[in-house]
């Protein structure tokens, strides 16, 4: 049979082409076109190659807000993902408390961001603050706007609170999955709680927390809203991750150039950690 | 191994069972000899797999006890009663390779590795597994997956009781055979007592010696398969067993003497009716029913050819009455007169046998 070529087919994927192009390839090239040039008033520009990617590459800014965003990451990925897997183990599998479970977990993920640093903001102020008087009256020295360890655990724990239902969410859904004989066939064979969860159930919610921890290393790189909100950076740059530094230096000192180049090295190993991480794990998942 | 009685066993999901519809599983009083091999056979919701839970200690009865042996075991938990099951599905622990899969059941009670080795391997052997122990459990086929199941099972040598839970429905038709046949063989060899579970009559009444008949909770006969199939004690073992299913038709019965409609039919077994009458029914297997010259009259109304044999559908009054014909035997084209053998009819009433 021959196939007939007909072109015209392109016309109706036209729409969703102009869709993407205007909210992510124009944006894109955009930004690539910044990171080229070195940008004046009146929009004039000049060619300057890659100078920008050099200079963000050896300034210690840059490394040390990389630092600081993988220091977070890696604290709330190692936090979040056991602690959710745990609550998710206890949650109920039948009965009318599910509904009631599912709801209470699900209410943080609702709050808009802004509202989560705004009330994490408030709650944990040393002098009015239910969380900072609180941690004061018992005798902790604690204030979040002048010390850097109590701002990073404030801001560690703002995202726990916040984050850590969706990995119960995603984990309960491997769990609920398991058919009954499983747990049955296990007490038959005797095994122990330890081994039920070994060899039953993190097996079966494997593929689940993949997607929870590249859905939680993704936001959690890309965060900005949560601690603009609650510390701002501070205090000092002691918790000014990648993005917050980057709009720092983008509408702070409006080096758009610098930004540019910034934001398409952030863009590239979001990338390419997301990709490595889903190949190895849908590797393990085959074999 | 033991033997195992259940003794006024009863079973209710309800909190506040009354009427005997509110029981899963009505009384029960069965008895199973060690290292017998037994079959519950009944269409799905009769009650086989509570009566299952109740033996393997995932659920406690509502009233009633269990004995392995002399010990009442009702209510020890599952682990502590040394039992083995096979689910309906396979449960292969995925991450394991074969072989740790049939070693888990031993390796969790403390067993010697060089026991479980010895026992392992003398298990696979039986199941067809050896070629593939050092493989992932998770890469097998369904029936691989089966297989293993049936395995650990089968690993431990001092379990009180096999219980399979209709073990081969995800299994292919050719394979079943296969499967039943080695289920039947490691039966013998190991000597270990079985309880079968299916709504398959062909699965139980071949791998059983003796099978428990229930619907709707409740056991409606215990039996050999000969048994069951010469002298079902309710119509609907007659139903269940045998295909096609037996016959029923309804008849008089007065002094003894057994009328369907004007037509007197002989029948062996009357004593329990001697001093009775009324309306009753009258259960014959189309495998006992003929055509003659002279007795009930019907009308021919279709044939199938099995191959084998020749099931004839025929009618009386509104009543469909079947007959399996052997291949080249003459068939009448539409009027027929009917014979029952008098040795094989029964006669039931209110769907129970009069005895």
């Amino acid at each position: 049979m021959n196939k007939t070529v007909n072109q015209k087919a392109w016309f109706f994927v036209l729409p969703v082409i102009i869709l993407v192009a205007f909210n992510a390839l124009i944006p894109l090239m955009t930004v690539v076109n910044y990171s080229m040039q070195e940008t004046f008033g009146d929009n004039t520009f000049f060619w300057s190659g890659v100078r920008w990617f050099e200079e963000i590459l050896r300034s210690d800014r840059f490394w040390s807000s990389l630092g600081r965003q993988l220091f977070f990451t890696f604290m709330i990925l190692i936090i979040e993902v056991p602690l959710g897997v745990a609550i998710a183990l206890t949650m109920p599998k039948k009965g009318p408390w599910v509904s009631v479970c599912l709801v209470l977990m699900a209410l943080p993920l609702l709050i808009p961001w802004n509202v989560v640093g705004a009330m994490w903001n408030i709650f944990a102020l040393p002098d009015i603050g239910l969380l900072g008087k609180l941690l004061n009256s018992i005798g902790f020295d604690y204030n979040y706007t002048r010390q850097t360890g109590d701002a990073w655990f404030t801001l560690i724990l703002m995202d726990v609170w916040h984050w850590t239902s969706l990995v119960v969410l995603l984990a309960y859904a491997g769990l609920v999955s398991i058919p009954d004989a499983y747990y049955q066939a296990a007490l038959i064979d005797g095994a122990s709680k330890w081994k039920i969860f070994r060899f039953i159930q993190l097996p079966k919610m494997k593929r689940v927390l993949t997607i929870a921890v590249l859905l939680r290393f993704m936001d959690s790189f890309n965060i900005y809203t949560e601690p603009v909100v609650l510390t701002g950076g501070g205090p000092g740059n002691s918790t000014t991750l990648l993005s917050i530094d980057l709009v720092k230096i983008a509408l702070g000192q409006f080096d758009l150039g610098p930004a540019a180049a910034m934001s398409l090295i952030y863009f590239l190993i979001i990338l390419l950690t997301s990709w490595i991480f889903y190949t190895l794990m849908m590797r393990n998942e085959e074999q | 191994m033991a033997k195992i009685t259940l003794r006024d066993l009863g079973h209710s999901y309800m909190p506040n069972p009354k009427a005997p519809a509110d029981y899963a599983l009505k009384k029960l009083d069965v008895e199973w000899r060690d290292g017998g091999a037994y079959a519950l056979l009944g269409p799905s919701g009769c009650g086989k797999t509570t009566l299952l839970n109740i033996i393997s200690g995932l659920l406690v009865p509502s009233h009633g006890q269990v004995l392995f042996g002399d010990r009442d075991v009702t209510k020890l938990p599952t682990d502590e009663r040394n039992i083995a099951q096979v689910f309906q599905f396979p449960v292969v622990y995925d991450t394991m390779t074969v072989y740790d899969n049939l070693a888990f059941p031993l390796r969790n009670r403390g067993v010697a590795e060089a026991q479980v080795d010895k026992r392992v391997r003398t298990i696979a052997e039986m199941t067809d597994l050896t070629g593939m122990l050092n493989q992932r459990a998770s890469g097998l086929t369904a029936d691989g997956k089966q297989k293993i199941s049936l395995g650990r099972g089968l690993v431990r040598e001092d379990v009180n009781v096999i219980m399979f839970d209709e073990p081969l429905t995800v299994i292919d038709p050719h394979l079943k055979w296969l499967l039943r046949s080695k289920l039947k063989e490691l039966h013998q060899k190991l000597g270990t007592t079985m309880i079968y579970v299916t709504h398959d009559q062909t699965e139980a009444l071949t791998f059983a010696d003796e099978v428990v008949v229930m619907k709707d909770g409740e056991v409606v006969q215990i039996g050999t398969p000969v048994e069951l199939f010469e002298k079902p004690r309710h119509t609907f073992v007659g139903h269940f067993i045998g295909s096609p299913g037996m016959n029923i038709v309804s008849c008089t019965v007065s002094g003894g003497a057994v009328h369907v409609g004007e037509t007197k039919i002989a029948v062996d077994n009357t004593s329990a009716l001697k001093s009775r009458s009324g309306t009753f029914e009258l259960g014959v297997r189309p495998e006992f029913t003929s055509f003659a010259k002279s007795g009930l009259p019907v009308k021919v109304t279709k044939v199938t050819d099995t191959g084998r044999s020749r099931i004839v559908d025929t009618r009386w009054g509104d009543q469909s009455i079947k007959l399996v014909v052997a291949e080249g035997d003459a068939i009448p084209s539409e009027n027929a007169f009917l014979a029952f053998d008098a040795a094989h009819s029964n006669i039931y009433d209110n769907n129970w046998l009069a005895e």
